[in-house]
């Protein structure tokens, strides 16, 4: 039995235009929608695939406002059996404090009789990019680490996890308990079905709030790259623009001969 | 002050991301020596490649971190041997490059020395404190960020800047050292690499012309006509994130901020409308050629040519003209 802990982080969906706060601390978030990242929503149906697999339990974490709550539910409809928020205002918050927020959750679950063999994140988050939680927080917790992981399983004592290494697939074998930071790309995420999203609707989520002071992120300001002026040339329109579009190709001499 | 670069090696010399990263590291110091390090077992002549490679741009030494321990891939020991170097070197600055790899261990690195990291720099003020622009909203938005502690470790994006030989070559000292490993640094570590299917992403990032498919390309079957354009020109298929999403390619044909990112000489792209996740994994392309319906999609409007109509009748027209030119 493995009892898995994944990590969710709520961020805006940029899939579209996207503008700045005027303080230029964040994304002006006030017409977009939120998600998880591609990573956590593999990392989610991993965790859940491991429970099923071992007869453990999958529960989901994530730190922020309670906006947050909506994500977790998300993680609830698909196969998460618990969930915890940390509540706290993610702007002030750097890696190193997401890390130790979760290290405290693991903490006080653990004197609790409640341990995770696995505790799973995405690679980066979507928005920040800092590609640190997961390996701070194994440090915080003393536990082996591996990122960059397309697929986890657990074998006997041993997570097995997966990844695209320089020179091929790369399998690493971490004994529990151990932390992985998954990547997209190995699992397809499932959907989740009415009586899961009905179940999760309903779920209590254990509530903790951010304690002690946080580092920081270092954040200065943000910047939205300079939007250059459109200086696209029109070749045509349909087939009849190929050859001008050939033209342009042997222009720019990466023809094959 | 120094600055400590990891250098990664490939199959013919130090990979070309990491002599970004020491072009990087040379604007960064003025005057300050750059000292490069490299981790675990190099084979001749791939080590004296390097050596010359890392001359030409300008390094004082490159550390060699040996030990058996180091024959398979662990980012923690890795980290150690970065660690003990860069206090040997006294370095203020740490850096890598922005691949998987060197943000893992830069990760160590950072939580090891207890100091913040800045991931995929592409520009920094060394003086002092060190702040440093780097991507974030995947590519979408950049972030100005400061660093204050003693070390800064930053790992700098890829494409960020050209790789550029110094101005004044140098005759690198040679410097090898057993770092010392705790045995938890190499718990996590690769105990066996499968074998790789063949032509898989390395073709993708390695391609001078990279044909590129979104939604446009309709269903798994509309893949005929850009696969023959990929053959045509000697390049490489990539594919967005729906694409794989609706498991019409496989996901390591992706390009985007959860893909591949991609700098060929000619990016063309068809049927791909352009959004920030597909853009932060192609904007280094030289050239982009868009073919879309839309002629307000951003693909279109950020292209350098483009046009516009349906792929399944543009993309067959240009393979009979190239054929036809042949």
């Amino acid at each position: 039995m493995a009892n898995v802990l994944v990590c969710v982080k709520r961020v805006p969906d940029v899939s579209g235009e996207f503008g700045l706060t005027d303080d230029e601390q964040s994304v002006d978030a006030r017409h977009l929608g939120f998600t998880v990242s591609p990573h956590e929503e593999c990392a989610v149906e991993l965790a859940t695939q491991i429970a099923g697999a071992t007869g453990g339990e999958a529960t989901v974490l994530s730190v922020g406002s309670d906006d947050s709550i909506e994500q977790l539910r998300d993680a609830l409809a698909v196969g998460c059996a618990k969930a915890v928020l940390v509540e706290a205002e993610l702007a002030t918050l750097g890696p190193v404090d997401v890390a130790r927020a979760i290290a405290d959750v693991v903490r006080a679950h653990e004197a609790g009789g409640v341990s995770y063999d696995v505790i799973l994140l995405g690679n980066d988050a979507a928005d920040t990019g800092d590609f640190q939680v997961p390996v701070r927080l194994a440090y915080a917790l003393e536990r082996p680490v591996v990122t960059g992981i397309s697929t986890v399983a657990v074998e006997g004592d041993l997570a097995v996890a997966r990844g695209d290494g320089p020179d091929g697939p790369e399998v690493f074998e971490l004994p529990m308990p151990a932390v992985v930071a998954v990547m997209e790309g190995g699992v397809t995420p499932r959907y989740p079905t009415i009586p899961g999203r009905m179940k999760a609707k309903k779920a209590a989520i254990e509530t903790v709030p951010f304690a002690g002071e946080p580092v920081g992120s270092g954040r200065v300001r943000l910047k939205l790259p300079e939007v250059e002026a459109s200086t696209v040339r029109i070749l045509g329109t349909g087939p009849d623009a190929a050859p001008a579009v050939v033209d342009v190709i042997e222009e720019l001499g990466v023809v094959r001969r | 002050m120094s600055v400590l670069v990891l250098v990664e090696p490939e199959a013919d010399g130090a990979a070309l991301t990491s002599l970004e990263a020491v072009t990087f590291a040379r604007g960064l110091a003025d005057d300050a020596p750059i000292h490069a390090v490299v981790v675990g077992p190099v084979a001749e002549p791939v080590w004296s490649a390097m050596v010359e490679q890392l001359g030409a741009y300008g390094v004082a030494s490159v550390r060699h971190a040996e030990d058996d321990r180091l024959s398979a891939y662990a980012a923690a020991a890795w980290a150690a041997a970065l660690v003990e170097s860069a206090s040997a070197v006294s370095a203020r600055v740490v850096l890598a490059s922005g691949t998987p790899r060197g943000n893992e261990i830069l990760a160590h690195v950072a939580a090891r020395l207890d100091v913040a990291m800045a991931a995929n720099a592409v520009a920094a003020d060394s003086a002092a404190p060190l702040v440093v622009s780097r991507q974030v909203v995947g590519g979408a938005a950049l972030e100005e960020m400061r660093l204050d502690d003693s070390v800064g470790v930053v790992s700098v994006a890829g494409h960020a800047c050209e790789p550029v030989p110094a101005a004044s070559p140098s005759a690198p000292e040679v410097v090898s050292y057993a770092p010392t490993l705790g045995e938890t640094d190499l718990v996590a570590r690769v105990a066996r690499t499968e074998e790789a299917a063949p032509d898989e992403s390395a073709a993708l990032t390695s391609a001078r012309v990279v044909v590129g498919a979104g939604r446009g390309a309709g269903s798994p079957d509309g893949f005929k006509d850009l696969l023959s354009l990929t053959e045509l020109l000697g390049g490489a298929l990539g594919v967005s994130r729906v694409v794989t999403s609706l498991g019409w390619r496989p996901h390591h044909e992706q390009v985007g901020q959860t893909g591949s990112r991609i700098a060929p000489d000619l990016y063309i792209a068809c049927g791909i409308s352009g959004a920030i996740q597909h853009w932060a994994g192609c904007q280094s392309a030289k050239t982009i050629i868009a073919i879309n319906t839309d002629e307000d999609a951003p693909m279109v409007t950020r292209a350098d040519y483009a046009v516009i109509g349906d792929l399944h009748e543009i993309v067959p027209a240009i393979n009979d003209e190239l054929r036809r030119r042949r």
